[in-house]
């Protein structure tokens, strides 16, 4: 595995949503590797590769916030859009007041992982897409804090601040010590398989996580 | 101060600026009853029948997109969420906001306050006023961070104007806000770090990290903008980014 990466990231809030608390958002304990690969992907990502978490450490405590929003409770229906598309008079927007949920967050407070990911070639890398190209690129982009929109833990508005670190620099150490069942997580979603969810046991040892592979492509 | 709040500010300031002309209609309004005539036919510039021979599913969730971004500025600038049959009708817009925090801890405090008149007729037989209370902060410097995605405004067609507008309303937005509640806020100071490329050219944190703000005397409680310094560490500026003060 030539073409490793580490990222360090951190952030003041970060939201992990469990899909089994999605109304009233609970986060995961960390972070999922699913997100994780959301983050480098912001970075860099093109259709020729895949990236594939297969670490994760965790530095700091793991600490919980509320906070609680007002929202809307429903989304554009496509159809009014296609009607107004078409120039029919139609009422084309959400009055917040009418539509409002109050919905709470639990949150996560001053996360900070280290991802430890590499990436794979898919079927659809071209002659020109060599792995030492892609690598090169995202190793230059997380060097340089270039990404291609800001990273962000679970939710846009909790951006993630990224780092690259160098293959000559040890990982900070973590806040963890001994053994924690995190119990199932989201693994991924399994877009290649028609958005099927796939969890995995977490264990924390010592504030890392093993991250399973995964077969099938994503 | 929660990101959705300050959004909900730009989304009324640019409501009001720009007073629905098209292509500057905001999607998430506040206040139904007075607006429920905004009723409109949007032209379809562009979209032919012949479309529908196309096939559907992908081509027709890209045009239903197109056709709200070009439309609703809240849209182009934060993006939506729209149903279709596959899940694939989402927006990402390129602005993205962050909590913002206040420099230092703020101490609520509360008034109590009464109203010489009493809310039911019911009410009226036992007593002649109510009292109420309000939650004030006294004084509070917020800051909140927030990033413009160059290769998402490319996606979503969030232009130059578009930009310039957003700034303008990151000035005015408590301008048009006044209200018992929220008493006198303002926007003290913008700074805008624009970058050379389209990917960026420093990480967002270091470039968070130049601008920092501290009390003058830390012995007494903050309570003007006065009290506060702000401090712009211009000469760490790196190569290829510009910081523009607003």
């Amino acid at each position: 595995m030539g073409y490793g990466i580490r990222l360090m990231v951190w952030g003041e809030f970060a939201c992990f949503t469990r899909p089994e608390m999605k109304v009233e958002r609970v986060s995961y304990d960390v972070i999922t590797p699913s997100a994780a690969r959301g983050i480098l992907e912001a970075i860099h990502w093109k259709p020729a590769f895949r990236w594939v978490v297969d670490r994760i450490h965790v530095l700091n405590e793991i600490k919980f916030d509320n906070v609680r929003r007002n929202e809307v409770s429903s989304k554009i229906p496509s159809g009014n859009v296609r009607t107004a598309m078409k120039g029919e008079p139609v009422l084309l927007c959400q009055y917040a007041s009418e539509d409002r949920q109050q919905r709470a967050t639990l949150l996560l407070r001053n996360v900070a992982y280290v991802i430890e990911a590499h990436f794979e070639m898919t079927i659809k890398a071209g002659l020109a897409d060599t792995p030492e190209k892609h690598y090169a690129i995202a190793m230059r982009r997380a060097r340089q804090g270039q990404c291609f929109q800001q990273p962000y833990f679970g939710c846009r508005e909790f951006a993630a601040k990224f780092r690259l670190i160098e293959d000559d620099e040890p990982i900070p150490h973590s806040f963890h010590r001994g053994e924690k069942d995190l119990g199932w997580m989201l693994l991924d979603i399994d877009h290649a398989d028609g958005m099927t969810p796939l969890f995995f046991r977490a264990n924390m040892k010592d504030g890392l996580i093993d991250v399973p592979k995964i077969e099938s492509g994503v | 101060m929660t990101d959705v709040c300050l959004k909900r500010k730009i989304r009324n300031y640019v409501d009001i600026a720009k007073n629905q002309a098209e292509g500057f209609d905001i999607y998430v309004r506040e206040g139904a009853v007075l607006n429920t005539q905004h009723r409109k036919a949007y032209s379809s510039a562009g979209i032919k029948p012949e479309s529908k021979k196309l096939p559907k599913n992908e081509e027709d969730a890209y045009k239903v997109k197109n056709f709200m971004c070009k439309n609703f500025y809240d849209i182009r600038a934060f993006g939506a969420v729209m149903t279709t049959e596959v899940n694939c009708g989402q927006v990402r817009g390129p602005v993205q906001i962050n909590f913002a925090r206040s420099i230092d801890p703020i101490v609520q405090q509360e008034v109590t306050i009464t109203r010489m008149a009493v809310t039911s007729e019911k009410d009226a037989e036992k007593k002649d006023r109510e009292m109420g209370r309000k939650h004030i902060v006294p004084y509070a410097l917020y800051r909140a961070e927030g990033f413009v995605s160059a290769n998402l405004a490319e996606k979503t067609g969030f232009s130059i104007e578009d930009l310039n507008l957003l700034w303008e309303s990151l000035q005015n937005m408590f301008d048009h806000d006044r209200s018992a509640a929220r008493g006198k806020m303002s926007s003290r100071n913008l700074f805008i770090f624009e970058h050379e490329t389209l990917l960026g050219n420093s990480p967002a944190h270091k470039l968070f990290d130049l601008i920092s703000v501290a009390r003058k005397d830390v012995t007494k409680p903050p309570r003007a903008y006065s009290d506060y310094l702000v401090t712009v560490n211009r000469t760490e500026l790196p190569d290829g980014v510009k910081l523009i003060e607003r």
